[in-house]
């Protein structure tokens, strides 16, 4: 296929400096042709956010990734902004709200806890997949599928090597995006 | 009158008025009777400090006239006609049937007819400057019961003219010509005289207002206010018409212009003293020897008149519908006798009409209704009012939506700002500049603003300060945006002050004058900039945006903290060095305040 599937990646870390694991994986990313960085605390550092910008990226992406530190077992502050500012009654859902429809939609996450937290028996008491229901809800309402998500987990303490391992999978993840068709990817089932 | 007397009734004069109209106020007799009982005691038949009133009282007519020029500026064209049918209707209504009762009155009191008709005339006409007064003094000129009375006052005061024109045909001595070519010469400068002030008022007043505006100097604008005032009321009275009607058309075509708020605070003083005069020499005038002599036959007339009168228009705002607390007041309003009877009877007495005796009666009743009307008002507050559960003091609902909630001292740097700002957001803010072209410019864009010095506490009452909740100090002078903050906080406690502040020490002034929403004019602008700095060493700008308000939130702190310690420190250094200390206190505190501090929570 072409380059026509374009990635928009959402991009929010407030403070990307002290962050190793996201400045490594987005490094890996960034320099892709069809994928566009929107870095949205340097962007809106007063979390106005400029709605007309925002939708004109997203029109022109086929894949929308939420790439984010997993805070408080969900986004970012400002995430949580841009969703409420840019996904409009009648522009994302609702009657003629079809601006966003069959479009793909991915989180890319990084958590300080390992996997095994993220278990019915782990600290966290529960999946990532869980923890992700109201994205998930929110990706179905703009009619967009919900892809399997990429977790980067226990970020703090991933030894160099795995990063860049991880960070190639993040490379290759979207690179494929290009060319393997919508069916044969993994999609979460509810 | 000579140096010496004239300093002599001026001290007089004012010494009457400071002692009676305080205590006339505290007793809640209101102003006007504070001034009649002043005049009386310092009259011929009082205490005899002063023994030619009628020539104070010819002086202080021009009370009336500056007055009726301040009500001209409150009323736009535009309201004005949307008052043709009050003034027209209930006004010709009012004078023909008071005119009609009071002359059969005449005639049955034994008065020749040519006499009883001047009575009835000069009767049926009330007091402008009583009326007037009180309407301002209560807010009342937006209310069904001020609109009436106001309308009925405004009809008087042209068919004053008619009236003392026909005076001369009644007269035993016809010195005037009467013939018809004489008419028509007297009318066509007439007809000039008001048409050359509707073109005078439209065209080259703010011409005019704009370049002596240009001067900065505020006592030439002051001369020109009154002298545009002045020379109407000379015009008026060489072609024989009512000055006060002149003034007042000035007023109405002035109304809407930008010097509007100017012009009242300038004429404002004056009109207050004159004004007060007046009623101090009405007060001298009352002639106390009739009252002695003839006292039940007096009371009886003077009783007699206001009830009738009274009663008379009670009856015309029943047609007019008004309810009948408004219809209560109404009649109160203009129960009484007004200034042009004297004039009338004056005149009349000249002509021959009246002898000497009826007109000293006629002119003490006159008088005497006067100060009923004081003691009716009260009667309409203690008796009435509460009954019909009516607030006379209510704010003008139709005067709320012209004045502004918003006033805005200071249209510079950082007064357009907020006024922009406010703009956008659909609040039209009023606007005080001292720069006469800037405030043209905003006009044309459709802002209300108006020409004046914001540090003068008359302009800012005249900008309607009394109705504003907020007041915005923007302009560009600390030591003047003190001097207006005392005075708002002082005179309008109510009103919200916004202020600009220039430095640490320009804030504690301000947090002494009780100001506590202020800006530091320089101060978010310039963190911005440091906030570029960081930026572009390589911060990213979220970050740089959060120390930046981080900064901010610490200097506030320590603001206070300064500001506390500053007044328990009872030594008085010099500003300079003051200034001097703060800042390596604050540099001294910026290190400590981030030294503890760092972004632990996020990776």
């Amino acid at each position: 296929m072409t380059l026509q599937r374009k990635v928009l990646i959402q991009f929010a870390h407030p403070n990307i400096q002290r962050s190793r694991v996201n400045r490594s994986l987005l490094a890996q990313v960034e320099q892709l042709p069809h994928v566009t960085v929107n870095k949205l605390y340097e962007t809106y550092p007063d979390f106005f956010i400029n709605v007309k910008r925002e939708k004109e990226l997203l029109e022109q992406a086929q894949l929308l990734v939420f790439h984010h530190p997993f805070y408080w077992y969900s986004s970012p502050a400002i995430i949580k902004e841009w969703q409420d500012a840019v996904l409009e009654y009648g522009w994302a859902y609702g009657p003629e709200g079809d601006k966003l429809r069959g479009k793909d939609f991915m989180m890319a996450v990084t958590t300080g806890g390992g996997p095994q937290a993220y278990q019915p028996d782990g600290n966290n008491r529960f999946t990532i997949q869980e923890f992700m229901r109201p994205f998930e809800q929110t990706a179905h309402l703009c009619g967009m599928n919900f892809l399997k998500p990429f977790v980067v987990h226990s970020a703090n303490v991933i030894a160099k090597e795995d990063l860049e391992i991880r960070g190639l999978e993040y490379r290759n993840l979207l690179e494929n995006y290009l060319s393997i068709p919508l069916s044969t990817r993994e999609v979460t089932s509810k | 009158m000579n140096n010496h007397s004239f300093l002599f009734y001026g001290v007089v004069y004012l010494l009457a008025t400071v002692i009676m109209v305080p205590i006339a106020k505290k007793l809640g007799l209101g102003a006007v009777l504070g001034y009649l009982i002043a005049g009386a005691i310092i009259g011929p038949w009082g205490l005899k400090f002063i023994n030619n009133p009628e020539t104070i009282l010819h002086f202080a007519e021009f009370g009336v006239v500056l007055l009726m020029f301040l009500i001209g500026l409150e009323l736009n064209p535009k309201r004005l006609w949307e008052l043709r049918r009050p003034i027209f209707g209930a006004g010709t209504m009012q004078v023909a049937l008071t005119s009609a009762a009071f002359f059969c009155v005449g005639k049955l009191l034994g008065l020749p007819w040519q006499a009883a008709l001047v009575c009835g005339l000069g009767l049926s006409l009330s007091s402008t400057a009583i009326a007037s007064q009180i309407l301002s003094e209560r807010a009342l000129l937006s209310t069904d019961a001020g609109k009436s009375s106001f309308a009925v006052l405004l009809f008087q005061d042209i068919a004053v003219i008619p009236i003392l024109a026909i005076l001369p045909l009644l007269g035993a001595v016809q010195t005037v010509g009467t013939g018809e070519g004489d008419k028509i010469s007297k009318l066509l400068p007439a007809v000039g005289a008001i048409v050359s002030i509707v073109l005078f008022g439209r065209f080259l007043t703010r011409p005019l207002f704009r370049t002596i505006a240009n001067l900065h100097l505020r006592e030439s604008f002051t001369a020109v206010s009154l002298l545009v005032v002045l020379g109407i009321s000379m015009i008026m009275d060489a072609v024989g018409l009512s000055m006060a009607l002149g003034t007042f058309l000035a007023g109405v075509i002035l109304a809407d212009s930008e010097y509007r708020h100017e012009l009242e605070a300038n004429i404002e003083p004056f009109k207050g003293l004159l004004l007060g005069l007046f009623f101090v020499s009405v007060g001298m005038n009352i002639d106390f020897g009739l009252l002695i002599s003839k006292p039940i036959f007096i009371i009886y007339l003077v009783l007699g008149f206001v009830t009738l009168k009274f009663l008379l228009i009670l009856g015309i705002g029943r047609i007019l519908r008004l309810n009948f607390g408004d219809n209560f007041l109404f009649s109160t309003l203009i129960s009484q006798g007004g200034e042009f009877a004297f004039v009338l009877f004056g005149a009349a007495f000249t002509q021959k009409i009246f002898d000497q005796e009826t007109l000293a009666i006629a002119n003490v009743t006159v008088a005497l209704s006067m100060v009923a009307t004081p003691f009716l008002l009260i009667f309409f507050d203690k008796v009435i009012s509460p009954r019909m559960n009516i607030v006379p003091n209510r704010p003008a609902d139709e005067i709320k939506h012209d004045r502004n909630t918003v006033v805005i001292a200071g249209l510079g740097r950082v007064g357009q700002i907020v006024a922009r700002l406010l703009h956008a957001n659909k609040i039209n803010p009023t606007v005080i500049d001292h720069n006469p072209n800037l405030v043209d410019r905003t006009r044309k864009f459709g802002y209300v603003s108006f020409y004046g010095d914001a540090t003068q506490p008359d302009l800012l009452h005249a900008a309607g300060l009394e109705h504003a909740k907020i007041l915005v100090v923007a302009i560009d002078d600390r030591e003047g945006a003190l001097k207006i903050i005392e005075f708002v906080r002082r005179n309008y406690p109510k009103v919200i002050i916004v202020a600009r502040a220039w430095d640490m020490i320009h804030v504690y002034d301000l947090l002494d004058h009780g100001v506590t929403e202020f800006e530091r004019e320089t101060f978010s602008a310039a963190v911005s900039m440091g906030e570029r700095v960081l930026h572009q060493l390589g911060m990213t700008t979220y970050q740089a945006r959060r120390m930046g308000l981080r900064f901010k939130h610490a200097d506030e702190v320590m603001l206070q903290k300064f500001y506390e310690f500053r007044k328990d420190d009872t030594q008085i250094i010099s500003t300079s060095r003051q200034a001097k200390e703060e800042l390596e206190k604050l540099f001294e505190a910026d290190e400590l305040a981030f030294a503890k501090q760092r972004d632990d929570g996020w990776d």
